[in-house]
């Protein structure tokens, strides 16, 4: 990560509870800070639970934070009022949603999903303008022209998720938010919309929010990665760093429970055990995110922070 | 030799849907020996649910058995009856599905839903029953088993809700356990735990398993052996090191190599999306989606081509006719691979 590379979001001690003052008080997100770069691609690791989609929502304020600051290009996203306001945040932000069946309505044609965006914002002069625009975006997510006016039962698993995709590129946003985009697609196909992102970032400099549960994908697609656990995050650093080098026991346990498709490695695996009793926050002593390494930051105390300079000393 | 229990040969199955007949199982053979467990894996739609469905005798009202059949033991599963069918279920062949949220009776107390097949089916008394079920919740790892036991599922998570669904899997000593995507629904770390508890178990009770999950990581830690399916057919078959490192079938590439790794840094898709079985290909079904197809995959299915005494693959690149092609980076390097296990063995 280049030093001049600008902050695009800035996520500063996010709160978010559900039910405050209730018996049913849930911390979904605890205190969550962490910066993502223009251009880079982010991703929030966690079991469920973990508060990584909460977070997610947060971010495109779908929720009114408990407490904390969402910057986004620098401006608050809570002082956010006016319906222009949030029509033209929202323009800069999308969201790829994990169900590529439950997240298209069924009774719209796929040229009228696609332009959703297009029409509320009037980015299409006339109907000609807004069918070539809509074609076009078929064909960049790699479907055909003449789909545009059939209707989402016919189209494959895989092949709705493109549809998200290009409804979410049609208000060309800088910014987009993917919440578990390929969990509900077979392999031979998670690769394909995997790889289709990455092109897409490449060509139209976008910057990603990633959140998914598959460990692999996340390292495979992200520049950074941030680990989640009931509700804080717990460190973040680059994919490499975080995988190769996990300072926090969590990150570890969590990495050793990924199966691998390579049965000799399988036959040697030994899952690490985690107590997540260590994450037990004192009074007067709190923990918050220390960078250990340059670039590597973990949730520990100001005494800890010797100890994991240790770890990650220990790794080279 | 093992002890073989199970032998499913050339088992054919159609669905009969308003759009037409939906070839789902064309032409699948497949055997299972004592206390090993096969993985089955493939793509959504490519069968390998309904194949274990129909060991259970659990096929939908639409589905017909159009040939072949299923030999348990000495006995053919394909000509019971239901009633014949409902003393091996849950006795002798016993099923994990895949959700655990769905898969337990919500208004029943599980200590009730792991006895019930005891009582069923030994004939056990109730206390009895209960009481070999409080030792089997503890054998799957829930604390406080003596209080727990007068639970109903709500007040259990998912991980502990799928130990209470192996454990009624289990309470009778099965031959043979299928167990579907038992883990899917589950977190990484508690998938890890279930997965140690069914080897765990496995030898315990001696039971043997079949494995059905499109995840190769998962198999790759579960599986003796593994036979992959695409488009209702067994495309290649080994134990898990041949499959793994000396992979035949240009589909069993692909999926290797759309699978990263935590190493990998380049993801090859594969193209396109599995065929129509309304109107399944003639030739090899991956013919469409194949970058080393020739001619003669459009025209006829390949039959399976002997890699070793346990390996065959369905490919017309075996043939000894066929060009030789270059598989892909990543292929080349699990052979590598392959061959110093090879060498390692032979000392």
């Amino acid at each position: 990560m280049s030093e001049k590379q600008r902050k695009i979001l800035e996520v500063k001690h996010l709160k978010q509870y559900f039910n405050v003052g209730k018996a049913d008080e849930v911390k979904a997100v605890d205190d969550v800070t962490f910066d993502v770069y223009e251009g880079e691609t982010f991703g929030l690791v966690g079991e469920s639970g973990s508060g990584k989609t909460t977070t997610g929502r947060s971010i495109i304020h779908l929720y009114e934070p408990t407490a904390g600051n969402i910057l986004f290009e620098g401006k608050d996203i809570s002082k956010l009022k006016t319906k222009t306001d949030f029509l033209s945040f929202r323009r800069e932000m999308q969201m790829i949603f994990q169900d590529p069946y439950a997240s298209l309505n069924p009774r719209m044609k796929i040229k009228d999903i696609v332009a959703e965006g297009i029409d509320i914002h009037h980015l299409a002069k006339n109907d000609a303008e807004r069918s070539k625009v809509v074609e076009d975006l078929l064909e960049t997510v790699g479907l055909n022209r003449d789909h545009s006016s059939r209707y989402p039962h016919e189209f494959s698993g895989g092949q709705r998720q493109r549809i998200g995709i290009a409804r979410a590129l049609a208000v060309q946003p800088k910014f987009i938010i993917a919440d578990e985009p390929i969990s509900a697609l077979d392999v031979s196909i998670q690769a394909q919309v995997v790889n289709l992102l990455k092109d897409l970032q490449r060509e139209h400099g976008l910057t990603y929010l990633f959140i998914a549960h598959d460990l692999s994908m996340v390292k495979y697609i992200s520049d950074r990665i941030g680990v989640m656990h009931y509700g804080k995050l717990l460190e973040v650093g680059t994919a490499d760093e975080v995988y190769a080098h996990p300072l926090h026991d969590y990150t570890a346990s969590l990495i050793s429970a990924v199966p691998v498709p390579d049965p000799e490695y399988e036959r040697t695996r030994k899952q690490i055990p985690y107590d997540a009793a260590g994450e037990q926050d004192h009074p007067g002593n709190p923990r918050k995110l220390r960078e250990i390494v340059p670039g590597h930051f973990v949730r520990c105390t100001e005494e800890e922070v010797a100890l994991y300079k240790k770890k990650a000393a220990a790794y080279n | 030799m093992a002890e073989r229990i199970l032998d499913v040969k050339n088992l054919k199955i159609d669905f009969h849907t308003y759009a037409g007949d939906v070839k789902a199982i064309r032409d699948v053979s497949f055997h299972l020996d004592k206390g090993e467990t096969l993985a089955i894996v493939g793509e959504s739609g490519s069968g390998k649910s309904v194949t274990t469905k129909s060991l259970m005798g659990l096929l939908a009202n639409n589905a017909e058995v159009t040939g072949g059949s299923i030999m348990f033991h000495d006995q053919d599963i394909l000509k019971k009856s239901e009633k014949e069918m409902q003393n091996i279920r849950g006795k002798d062949i016993a099923m994990i599905f895949q959700d655990p949220m769905t898969s337990l009776d919500p208004t029943m107390r599980i200590g009730q839903q792991i006895a019930e097949p005891l009582i069923k089916h030994k004939h056990v008394d109730k206390k009895k029953a209960w009481s070999q079920a409080l030792d089997l919740l503890k054998l799957v790892g829930i604390t406080d088993a003596e209080e727990r036991i007068k639970n109903y599922p709500h007040q259990f998570s998912g991980g502990q809700r799928q130990r209470i669904v192996i454990a009624i899997a289990l309470v009778c000593y099965p031959e043979i356990l299928i167990a579907d995507e038992p883990t899917t629904a589950l977190d990484v770390t508690i998938q890890a735990q279930i997965l140690e508890l069914m080897k765990e178990l496995q030898e315990k009770i001696e039971t043997s398993i079949i494995f059905i999950t499109h995840d190769l990581g998962v198999v790759a830690g579960m599986a003796d052996r593994v036979a992959v399916m695409y488009a209702g057919q067994i495309v290649e078959y080994g134990t898990v090191d041949e499959i793994f490192f000396n992979p035949q079938h240009p589909y069993t590439w692909g999926l290797l190599n759309s699978m990263p790794t935590l190493s990998s840094t380049k993801l090859e898709a594969i193209p396109g999306t599995p065929p129509d079985l309304l109107d399944p290909p003639k030739g090899d079904p991956f013919v469409a989606r194949n970058p080393y197809a020739m001619k003669i995959d459009a025209e006829q299915r390949p039959p399976f081509f002997k890699v070793s005494e346990t390996h065959y693959a369905a490919t017309w690149l075996l043939h000894p006719n066929a060009p030789k092609v270059t598989p892909p980076d990543e292929i080349i390097r699990r052979r590598q691979t392959f061959k110093d296990i090879m060498a390692h063995k032979a000392i």
